[in-house]
């Protein structure tokens, strides 16, 4: 069975770019005829990821791979880092700034959002050093043909 | 109910997106938290919400909604106009504020 790599860098300066990535996996998700829930899960998880990678760390790099069963999204970052993960991924928890809120962001929803929409998450990360969040999505018995 | 079914029943205008009129909208979801909307909004929703950026977009696009309501004239800033428009999203604008439009969607669907 083969596997799809794909790969983005997201640039941590361009706000207007923010999703972008994630709307691009989904086109390909669409177009490889993914089960329609998968498709959904992924774009929920992989933009929430992509979203803090840009607000909360500068920017990184995103590695997908999509096989028939499972799709695999890991974002890594040089960021600052989260201090205390379980508080992070408390519902309401966020620590945006005014300016990021005006914009719609920081309602502390985005971690526990993964949580929900992933059926694997694996959050790797040291202050001052950076994040690396892996999430693994389950692709229900499906006719996708890689 | 298509989205231009509602666009004329509600009296909203066409910001973009006109060509994508026939989508149909099958539910609504108010909220301006792009997270919250993220996780709760469901496909084929007409997204009531103040939020007129770039990101409201992308939201819109990879949750599956039908199309974007800015209530109360909520201006949409050019960015996300053209963003909008490479995405065929549709953006409808109202004069009324989100609790009139949703109730008015809640008698249509009722
Ligand atoms: N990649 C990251 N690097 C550093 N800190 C992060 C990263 N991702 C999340 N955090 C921290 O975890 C907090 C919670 O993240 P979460 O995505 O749940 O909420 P948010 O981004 O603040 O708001 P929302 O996602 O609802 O817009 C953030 O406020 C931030 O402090
Ligand atoms: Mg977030």
């Amino acid at each position: 069975m083969s596997i799809l790599k794909l790969h983005y860098d997201i640039d941590g300066s361009d706000f207007t770019r923010a999703g972008e990535a994630s709307g691009k996996v989904k086109r390909v998700l669409k177009k490889l005829g993914l089960d329609a829930e998968a498709i959904r899960n992924v774009s929920i998880a992989m933009y929430e990821g992509e979203i803090n990678m840009v607000i909360h760390a500068g920017g990184g790099e995103i590695d997908v791979e999509i096989s028939s069963e499972l799709v695999t999204i890991v974002l890594t970052d040089h960021g600052p880092g989260i201090e205390d993960v379980s508080l992070a991924m408390k519902e309401g928890y966020s620590t945006a700034t005014d300016n990021i809120r005006s914009l719609g962001f920081g309602a502390g929803m985005g971690l526990p959002n993964i949580k929900k929409y992933a059926n694997e998450v694996a959050i790797d990360t040291k202050v001052g050093v950076g994040t690396t969040i892996t999430i693994k999505i389950y692709v229900p018995d499906c006719s996708a043909e890689l | 109910m298509t989205v231009k079914e509602l666009a004329t029943k509600l009296d909203l205008h066409f910001l973009c997106g006109e060509e994508q009129a026939d989508r149909p909208v099958t539910g609504c979801y108010c909220g301006d938290l792009l997270s919250w909307v993220m996780s709760r909004a469901k496909e084929g929703d007409a997204w009531l919400t103040v939020m007129g950026n770039i990101n409201s977009v992308g939201v819109a696009v990879l949750a599956d909604i039908a199309c974007i309501v800015l209530t109360e004239n909520a201006p949409f800033d050019l960015p996300a106009l053209e963003r909008a428009r490479q995405n065929r999203v549709v953006v409808l604008q109202a004069q009324k504020n989100t609790y009139e439009i949703a109730a008015a969607i809640a008698n249509l669907f009722g």
